[in-house]
């Protein structure tokens, strides 16, 4: 410290009148009146004509500020530190299911419609992809269940995509058993299960996904949102221990009262705790949205719309060039990945993946944007084939049973696109949890030192005031 | 689902003319027989059939894709005209024969029609049968016959442009599509038929559809017919088949169809049955390019010689008869 003029040092013991007192006393005690109404209200009064009254009350006022400060700043940065952990260990893992189940099932779809092209050739792998996409989407939607409120309409959703799968799963089969006998009913069925699954199962996981998106983004917001009672609180601690400090080197001409230094130390500290970990994580979470959720979230409709296509471009082959249908779901869904006019609803989801991207994930994603491409131009060339009325060239192009055909497929560039992009997501999941893990405990250390800076500081002004008041007796 | 659209453009709006060229005689035969036209709809999905049954009918009063039946008017063209046959090859032939292959146009969704085997790629059916039977006779070498996958509704694009040399593809022959391209002589006969469950204790036609929640394919001459009937609720489907798999999931009642898709349900199904009855008649042919007109008698000359060798016969005792309710005669169109 730099000296001080004057220090309330062990020598300074002389007793003195503060200088002023009087007027004080005068000004405080309004009129000087001699009638000595009874009540708290008229005690109080009558302290305030008093230095040690004055002291005793100045003394009361820092004890309940600080104390206020600390606990209720305490308590909103418990809170915010609570959210921060709904949103790392229930929010975001709920969100990210549900956006796995509503791909699981659109990825079922699109590989069921390849197993039945392949019919009788069908490879195990496409029928195990197939069954772990069902296996899948039944054990997020059992997860999912058992962390959502009985209920709540969330679990009407997760209620009917629990009965519904194996509706869906039961028409595949029928598809399935049908195209083995070399029935053409096998591809109505096809047709029929898809239609069941884009009608009902898709809508219903998308509703759901769109629900878990918005409850993850009212934890967000609460972790995230600025503590300015806790704020207000600290600044009126600290100008009330300014205020009672300069009132005492008025009148004593002591300039530091160690008790009350303490006290503003221990406040400001307090604050400067609060502001940085309420900064810190509204920073670390803010990232992890920008690096990690909202990039996962475009990155998530993207592939939703890639598995879409991949549908659409399978489900053309089933009905065995006999409807357009397929090809007009071609066309929107590849204009929905890629769109790029600036007229229409914006960018492509594919490109909004792309251009949102964190840079860890920018590699698979531009990847998976050259084999979309590649993939496109495979789907004109076998469409092109088709079109010239050689189905069976066309559908070799596109799928095929044989090893050797099978990495110039259109099927071979979608499964190259589709990896990039689950690779992307892995990567971006990672990114929001490296941004939001341990964001809760910063908190919640800040919320402990800021109630424990609280009590010192209202112990330290009381200690400090009591020294003074111990002087008049 | 296939498209109901599309395929309506397919065969059907058959009118018989009148034949007023012919005299009454005449007339009364074809309006047996074809009545006025009606749509086979074998292929895919079903095409609104057309005709009515009396053959005659004023062009204008053709309603193309709306589907609509001209039950009534007069067809004013004859649906079993074409060329007379013969074993000449004119300058259409030549050509082909130059390009050593003939490419025929056929369908891949209509089982024991034209259906592609899912297990073995073999495209198989009545329609493929014949179509080789064509081209192994003019071409004088099945290998050198190509065949074509050609969509419902592209076919007469498809022959316009030269794409396909003929189509052999369930296709009805219409007024309307004799303007456009060339038929052999009708190959096959049809009529709209009803099919149930086998649970179904419905024994006629109406039995089956009064009151019942019943299924067509939309366009198609189906789902005129059931327009006209008191049925309780009327399911449209973009495909013949689409109908099969409500019904097999107890989501309708009957369905009606022409007897060669209802032939390939009953295929596919051996739980559904096909009701005796039938309604509105048609006839299908071969078709070509308008002015090929020495292909068409080689066609013609080909069609004799398959019915009268017997393996029209052969051909429809394999693919159809275990499912149509009437003996081959029944389908031979025979113009008197």
């Amino acid at each position: 410290m730099a000296t001080p003029v004057r220090t309330e040092g062990p020598g300074a013991h002389t007793p003195e009148r503060p200088a002023g007192t009087v007027p004080a006393q005068r000004r405080a005690g309004g009129t000087g009146a001699v009638v000595l109404p009874s009540g708290p209200l008229a005690r109080l009064g009558r302290a305030t004509r008093t230095a040690p009254g004055r002291l005793r009350l100045a003394g009361a006022l820092l004890a309940v500020l600080t104390l206020a400060f600390g606990a209720l700043t305490a308590v909103q940065v418990n809170s915010r530190a609570a959210a921060a952990q709904r949103v790392v260990d229930n929010s975001q893992p709920l969100s990210q299911a549900a956006a796995d189940i509503n791909r699981s099932l659109a990825d079922a779809d699109a590989t069921a419609a390849t197993g039945f092209l392949l019919a009788g050739a069908e490879p195990r792998a496409v029928r195990d992809r197939y069954e772990q996409d069902l296996r899948t989407a039944s054990q997020l939607i059992a997860e999912s269940a058992s962390r959502t409120p009985a209920s709540s309409q969330l679990r009407e959703l997760l209620s009917k995509l629990n009965q519904q799968v194996p509706v869906y799963a039961g028409l595949v089969e029928t598809a399935r058993a049908n195209n083995r006998q070399g029935y053409p009913l096998g591809g109505a069925y096809q047709r029929y299960a898809s239609e069941q699954m884009r009608t009902v199962l898709l809508p219903a996981a998308a509703q759901f996904s769109a629900a878990e998106n918005a409850l993850l983004a009212e934890d967000m917001k609460a972790a995230r949102a600025t503590p300015w009672a806790g704020y207000a609180l600290g600044l009126l601690a600290l100008a009330g221990l300014v205020w009672v400090q300069l009132t005492l080197f008025r009148r004593t001409n002591r300039v530091f009262n160690i008790g009350l230094v303490a006290a503003t130390a221990a406040v400001l500290a307090a604050v400067l705790w609060l502001t940085v970990a309420a900064n810190g994580a509204a920073t670390a979470l803010a990232r992890g949205d920008r690096e990690g959720g909202v990039p996962l979230r475009a990155l998530n409709s993207a592939r939703v719309d890639v598995l879409t296509a991949r549908l659409a471009e399978n489900l053309h082959y089933v009905a065995r060039g006999s409807s357009g249908v397929y090809a007009d779901l071609w066309s929107k869904t590849t204009e929905h990945l890629v769109t790029s006019d600036p007229g229409r609803a914006g960018p492509g989801t594919l490109l909004q993946a792309q251009s949102l991207a964190p840079r860890a994930a920018e590699g698979p994603i531009a990847q998976a944007v050259a084999d979309y491409q590649q993939w496109r131009e495979r789907h004109t060339a076998a469409s092109k084939l088709e079109n010239d009325g050689d189905y069976q060239a066309a559908l070799d192009a596109t799928v095929t049973a044989r090893e050797a055909d099978a990495p110039k497929t259109a099927e071979a560039a979608f499964a190259a696109a589709d990896r990039q992009l689950a690779d992307a997501a892995v990567l971006e999941e990672g990114e929001f949890r490296d941004a939001a893990l341990g964001v809760d405990e910063d908190l919640r250390t800040a919320a402990a030192a800021i109630a424990v800076l609280g009590l010192l500081a209202a112990a330290a002004a009381l200690r400090g005031l009591g020294r003074r008041l111990a002087e008049y007796r | 689902m296939v498209t109901s659209t599309s395929t309506s453009t397919g065969r059907d709006r058959g009118r018989g003319r009148a034949a007023a060229l012919r005299g009454a005689r005449t007339a009364a035969a074809l309006a047996l027989l074809a009545g006025g036209a009606l749509v086979l709809g074998t292929g895919g999905p079903q095409e609104p059939s057309a005709a009515g049954a009396p053959r005659q009918v004023p062009l204008a009063a053709q309603q193309e894709q709306s589907g609509q039946s001209e039950q009534s008017g007069q067809a004013d063209c004859d649906l079993y005209r074409s060329v007379p046959a013969s074993t000449e090859d004119g300058p259409a032939v030549k050509a082909i024969k130059a390009k050593r292959s003939l490419v025929v146009g056929i369908d891949l969704n209509s089982y024991r029609w034209g259906s592609r085997n899912p297990n073995t790629g073999q495209v198989e059916g009545f329609d493929i049968d014949l179509a080789r039977a064509i081209g192994t006779a003019i071409m004088g070498d099945p290998d050198k016959v190509v065949l074509k996958a050609v969509p419902t509704a592209d076919r007469i694009k498809f022959i316009q442009e030269g794409r396909v040399d003929i189509i052999v593809r369930t296709m009805s022959i219409t007024c309307e599509r004799m303007e456009q391209v060339a038929f052999s002589r009708p190959y096959f006969t049809t009529s709209q038929r009803v099919l149930v469950p086998r649970s179904s204790p419905a024994k006629t036609m109406d039995e089956a559809l009064n009151g019942a929640t019943a299924c067509a394919a939309s366009g198609s001459s189906a789902e005129e017919e059931l327009k006209t009937r008191p049925v309780k609720q009327l399911v449209t489907v973009q495909n013949h088949l689409d109908c099969l798999v409500l019904m097999q999931l107890g989501k309708v009642d009957a369905t009606m169809t022409d007897d060669g898709l209802a032939a390939s349900q009953a295929a596919q199904d051996q739980t559904v049955r096909v009701l005796d009855g039938e309604v509105r008649p048609g006839v299908m042919g071969v078709a070509m390019l308008k002015t090929s007109t020495d292909l068409t008698a080689r066609v013609n000359q080909v069609l004799n010689d398959y019915y009268n060798g017997g393996s029209w016969r052969r051909a429809y005792d394999t693919w159809l008869k275990p499912y149509l309710l009437d003996d081959a005669d029944r389908h031979w169109p025979t113009p008197r």
